[in-house]
């Protein structure tokens, strides 16, 4: 999948000169994290911290189907910010993050600066900043939760991989363009995120259903607007609808403005163009992409919107699924 | 990823990762170790792709290192497998790679892409071997003091000593969840079918987190006042030890330092 592109990257994936700067950057924001809350660390959470870490490490490996037979995994990055807040979160996320490059040999260990940029900090704090987001536009029951907790783990996981790109624009190890980079792994992201979106959702869901006080996103609500079971409102599903679609709309479309430019350069450049695999683009995509240039840009914003728009159908199904979910009864699967 | 199961029930354990032994590698002090580790894998990071003879006299040293510990071939190569998607990326880029072009029979590949695939390669490779070769011979609990003697802050190795400590028992719990879901029939394949993982998952997190207020709870009653005891001793870093555990990185930096005299 190329979800492992942007995790755990090995030694020397990137230039040294982004290793030493990502790394002093990832130092300074985990240092400020633990700093922040060395005051609940004292006493109880040490403990907490650790079994999260666990639970989080244990979450990765557990794949779930995405379609026909192929498999994911959860990243968690999000999902640990929703649980535990966005300290503790990217923390116990750094945690597993470390202890899988030092023992697992999973993400080079010269390369934890990005590593740990990508799969801890960016992921907790930028899911966490669309949690507040979405919890400020949703209503303050559960359903608002579950909904938020769905799409900011699925805009961190686009998030990642957008950080990824910008490393490499600054530390390329090789000789392929940032438009490439960045379309093919944000669109290949922005897939991924819809699997993280829904489940993480469910998983908040169900933690509500039996210990809504472990849901540090929910925290400001009282028990019984959490409690309450009521359906997802016309009012929450619509703007968490439109709040999707644009997101994942902006991605999309990004994905499909810059795929033929990426694709073109690649091909001029690798000498497609002249070469006999010419009848393989140049016969119709290419020659019609450049005589008939506006045409084919509102098509490929067409092609862009209808993916978007499908896009946003599944995951606010998916979501919609999770919202009403009933009450799960703890223990039982 | 191929299948349901997944990792799960291939009986992937953090505390199988040891290989128990008596060689000079397994006796060296874990600090010295784990600052040879850190340091020799930046210095290989650092080093130039075009520095051919300096990476493979690396990878020398790290094939040396498994061969002392007597490490066993078919663990090493599949703990390896954590890099091979990189590789296969890396495997990629003389192909979608830009810049000059070379013609290998009728195939056209990137000079560039060819030295990237390469640098890629060498150094997920070496630096991936290294780590194996530092915790195959090390005990978890050694590797986690020698964090802590790195300045690594004591409260982030205790909780990544809990999380070492009951990752096991979450995988496991994880894991006959789902082998009881298959037996029940489950069989997802869609995306759409997968709220009994999504409840198995959110009830772990549920048990797991009440499984740490119980444990805070039971070392409250042992007398628990928020620092954790040391359970070993900690065996100074003598100096002879550090050249021994240095010696990788001093000949990495060897190999560096030959390629960047001018």
């Amino acid at each position: 999948m190329g979800v492992i592109v942007a995790m755990h990257a090995p030694d020397g994936f990137l230039d040294p000169s982004v290793a030493v700067v990502t790394a002093i950057l990832s130092l300074a924001i985990l240092g400020d994290c633990l700093s922040k809350c060395s005051g609940e660390l004292q006493d109880h959470q040490i403990p907490l911290a650790g079994v999260s870490a666990a639970f989080i490490f244990s979450a990765q490996m557990f794949n779930f189907p995405v379609a026909a037979g192929t498999t994911g995994h959860l990243l968690g990055g999000a999902l640990a910010a929703v649980l535990l807040g966005p300290y503790l979160g990217s923390l116990v996320v750094a945690i597993v993050v470390v202890v899988q490059a030092f023992l697992f040999a999973d993400g080079g260990i010269s390369a934890l600066g990005y590593n740990l940029l990508n799969m801890a900090i960016v992921p907790a704090f930028g899911g966490w900043a669309m949690f507040v987001l979405a919890r400020k536009v949703l209503p303050a029951n559960r359903s608002g939760v579950v909904v938020a907790a769905g799409l900011a783990s699925a805009a961190s996981v686009v998030a990642a991989s957008v950080a990824f790109s910008i490393e490499w624009l600054f530390g390329a190890s090789a000789p392929v363009p940032f438009d490439t980079v960045f379309s093919a792994m944000v669109g290949v992201h922005a897939l991924i995120g819809i699997g993280e979106g829904v489940v993480s959702a469910m998983v908040v869901a169900g933690v509500l259903a039996s210990r809504p006080d472990l849901v540090a996103g929910a925290s400001d609500l009282e028990l019984s607007q959490l409690e309450n079971p009521a359906p997802i409102g016309l009012r929450a599903f619509v703007l968490g609808g439109v709040l999707l679609a644009a997101v994942l709309g902006a991605v999309v479309s990004q994905f499909a403005f810059d795929d033929p430019d990426g694709l073109e350069r690649v091909a001029i450049d690798n000498g497609f163009m002249d070469s006999a695999a010419n009848h393989w683009f140049g016969g119709s995509l290419f020659a019609d992409y450049a005589t008939r240039g506006i045409g084919n840009e509102r098509l490929s914003l067409a092609v862009a919107g209808l993916a978007g728009a499908a896009l946003a159908l599944v995951v606010a199904y998916g979501m919609f699924a999770a919202a009403r979910w009933p009450r799960l009864q703890r223990g039982s699967v | 990823m191929s299948g349901h199961h997944g990792a799960l029930t291939r009986g992937a354990s953090i505390h199988g990762l040891y290989q128990p032994g008596h060689s000079r590698v397994h006796l060296l002090n874990p600090t010295a170790k784990m600052l040879g580790l850190v340091v020799f894998v930046t210095l290989v990071a650092v080093t130039p792709r075009t520095a051919v003879a300096a990476l493979s006299a690396n990878a020398v040293v790290v094939a040396l290192v498994m061969v002392v510990s007597k490490l066993p071939a078919r663990m090493v190569l599949g703990r390896l497998a954590a890099v091979v998607p990189f590789v296969a990326f890396g495997l990629l880029l003389p192909f979608i790679g830009t810049g000059t072009r070379v013609h290998v029979g009728a195939i056209s590949l990137s000079v560039d892409g060819l030295w990237a695939s390469w640098n890629i390669v060498a150094k997920a490779v070496i630096g991936a071997g290294a780590a194996i070769a530092v915790t195959s011979t090390t005990a978890i609990t050694d590797l986690l003091s020698g964090l802590e003697r790195l300045k690594v802050p004591a409260v982030l190795v205790a909780i990544a000593a809990f999380m070492v400590r009951y990752v096991d028992l979450v995988v496991g719990e994880l894991a006959r969840m789902r082998i009881a879901m298959v037996s029940r029939g489950h069989d997802p394949r869609w995306l759409w079918q997968i709220r009994p993982i999504a409840a198995s998952l959110a009830s772990v997190f549920v048990r797991t987190y009440e499984r740490g207020e119980r444990i805070h709870l039971a070392m409250l009653s042992r007398g628990y006042d928020g620092s954790l005891p040391v359970t070993r001793d900690v065996e100074p870093l003598r100096t002879s030890e550090l050249c021994v555990g240095l010696l990788p990185a001093a000949i990495a930096f060897a190999g560096l330092a030959i390629v960047l005299w001018p």
